[in-house]
């Protein structure tokens, strides 16, 4: 199956919504957790799972699937919100986020969940793994790709750029990496904690095809998609997404300490209605 | 200064023992066999096709040089970059491939032992490790001898860890660990490695502990290049009327309790574990537990093995004698212990 025939009448936007909507209610149940974070990927994800990846949400590990792997573990709450979204994990299996012997657990293991092609949790792990997927694909002749989320904080990880030269050396133009650049990490502002840029300049002196685009900016995302899958040099592609935490929900947005974020009760019934109201919009 | 006076000046100094690394741990005049990894791998590789091959710039350094000449597009050259190798190795075994990874060990164990952790052992993925300089086998200081290897390894769910021996069983171990499907790690012996066990009538069964010889008066419990040694103090002690059994356990974990508990509890015999490894976390920490569990008490237990120090650099076997590991220190404790 792909994207064209699992959102052929759903809008992209639609689909963004869902995800936020579903990551809400997740963190809704536990009070808290990386709910900036579900908000600002929200728009990557859509385009991923409805767009550019094809998948079968009745068969999660069949071959024929693009790898989609979750360097950044905590974002689990993202991924499993676009795995409902996708069919992939059921949505009544909402409700047991982060509860015992729920498949959905706080941090992303790839035993727990359907769909779950890595365990996370621990930073700058994913690329490494994707660089081993992709030279696995090539050794196949699998047409497939292996698409690769991490954060701007992971790039303080020496393994990252490790992965990064490697993928260039292999010439993996089965690789995409999607950074998502929301200047947030656990000790503040991601500049600040270690300067990364000037990022698609270092990216592209290590040899990839690189573009930088604003990650809630849905056309711009999809182009992007487009134009790494269509892109035509024997490069592996990195997709730098700027993003907005708490996209979506104005009072999240303007919340200076939004890292891992503590909602008080009365807060996610503003959150869903700020969501609706921006979905009608 | 003439070819002469030169001459006449080295006869003077005494040559100093040297540090450098050497190739080889075999003794001169040791039988060997080269590069048994190398070639046992080429040979299984033929009827695995799934096998390929990766390294972190040490291809000639554990003989997997020999696997990246016959298959030069199975190997995957990871550049030093330890922590790569671990997670594109857990890639490639995503998709089905059966990784075999090399480097030496002090990089497997300390510099990757997050990514061998989470990419390789939490998802349980059909990887190979197999590490060269294991233990006290490079005289070039800390940074290249792999005191704890076992230790970290051993401590690792899923890892299954292996210490051989000798090339008879290096060659055999290699079929075994792609026989077992999850992530294995093997202390590798590279270059000419020395051959022991063909001379008695010698197996390796994974997760099996084998009696190598029988003695009344001492057991020694041994893994890795340790056996050979007990294997000589054994033949030592006979001139002394001292009865040595050897019993060999080549898989640290799983271990063989079943074997060591019926061997230890056979009375009155001194029961010695001899370990190229700290004596922290290794074999003998392991069989200590196994015995105390089962409340199997020998009449004594000792243990030979690397102190919890970082060692000194320098040659082998000065370094051997030093830390009581050499077949002479052995023979000594072992004596004084009787």
């Amino acid at each position: 199956m792909d994207t064209t025939q699992l959102g052929h009448n759903v809008p992209l936007t639609e689909r963004a919504y869902r995800i936020r909507r579903n990551a809400v209610l997740m963190g809704e149940v536990q009070g808290q957790g990386y709910i900036g974070q579900a908000l600002d990927i929200a728009d990557v994800l859509a385009v991923s799972y409805f767009h550019a990846m094809r998948y079968r949400p009745e068969d999660p590990h069949w071959e024929g699937r693009d790898r989609f792997l979750l360097s950044n573990g905590h974002y689990a709450i993202a991924l499993y919100a676009a795995l409902i979204e996708a069919g992939i994990v059921p949505a009544e299996e909402l409700e047991t986020y982060g509860s015992d012997d729920s498949r959905l657990p706080m941090s992303g293991m790839a035993a727990y969940t359907p769909g779950m092609e890595m365990s996370g949790g621990s930073l700058g792990l994913g690329l490494s793994i994707a660089v081993g997927i992709a030279l696995g694909l090539k050794r196949k002749a699998s047409d497939n790709r292996v698409y690769t989320l991490f954060s701007d904080g992971e790039l303080d990880e020496g393994s990252v750029w490790e992965a990064i030269m490697s993928a260039a050396h292999y010439k993996l133009d089965n690789l995409i990496g999607i950074v998502d650049v929301n200047n947030q990490q656990a000790d503040g502002p991601s500049t600040q904690v270690m300067a990364f840029e000037p990022l698609v300049d270092k990216l592209e002196a290590f040899g990839w095809f690189v573009q930088r685009v604003d990650g809630n900016d849905m056309d711009a995302v999809v182009a992007a998609f487009d134009a790494a899958r269509d892109h035509p040099e024997p490069k592996p592609r990195m997709i730098v997404c700027d993003t907005k935490m708490g996209k979506g929900v104005p009072f999240l947005e303007a919340r200076e300490k939004n890292h891992f974020i503590r909602v008080d009760a009365h807060e996610w019934t503003l959150a869903l209605d700020a969501l609706d109201a921006g979905r009608t919009a | 200064m003439s070819t002469a006076a030169t001459t006449a000046a080295a006869a003077a100094k005494p040559r100093l023992k040297t540090s450098a690394m050497i190739a080889s741990i075999a003794a001169e005049g040791q039988r060997t066999k080269p590069a048994p990894f190398g070639h046992a791998l080429v040979e299984l590789a033929k009827a695995r096709p799934e096998i390929v091959g990766l390294t972190a710039d040490l291809a000639k350094y554990t003989d997997l040089h020999i696997f990246a000449q016959a298959n030069p597009d199975r190997f995957y050259q990871m550049g030093m970059a330890e922590q790569l190798l671990m997670g594109a190795a857990s890639g490639l075994a995503h998709e089905g491939f059966m990784p075999f990874v090399t480097t030496y060990a002090v990089f497997a164990s300390r510099r990757a032992y997050d990514f061998v952790h989470q990419t390789i052992a939490e998802e349980n993925r059909n990887v190979k490790i197999a590490c060269a300089l294991p233990g006290l086998t490079s005289g070039y200081g800390p940074s290249h001898q792999a005191a704890e290897d076992l230790a970290l390894m051993r401590a690792m769910p899923n890892m299954v860890v292996i210490d051989p021996c000798d090339a008879l069983e290096i060659e055999q171990a290699v079929p075994a660990m792609a026989a077992h499907q999850g992530p294995v790690y093997m202390r590798l012996l590279r270059g000419n490695v020395p051959l022991v066990l063909d001379e008695y009538d010698y197996t390796f069964e994974l997760g099996k502990a084998k009696r190598l010889r029988d003695g009344a008066d001492v057991l020694v419990i041994s893994s890795g290049i340790m056996t050979m040694r007990a294997l000589e103090v054994a033949k030592a002690l006979e001139a002394d009327k001292v009865g040595v059994a050897v019993l060999h356990v080549p898989t640290i974990k799983p271990l063989d309790t079943e074997t060591i508990l019926a061997e230890a509890g056979r009375s009155g015999r001194l029961v010695v574990v001899a370990e190229n490894h700290t004596v922290i976390g290794g074999l003998g920490e392991a069989v200590a537990g196994t015995l105390l569990r089962a409340g199997v008490v020998p009449s004594a237990f000792r243990q030979i093995g690397l102190p919890d120090e970082f060692l000194k650099a320098g040659a082998l076997p000065t370094l051997h004698d030093l830390y009581g590991i050499s077949t002479d220190a052995m023979v000594t404790s072992i004596k004084g212990w009787l």
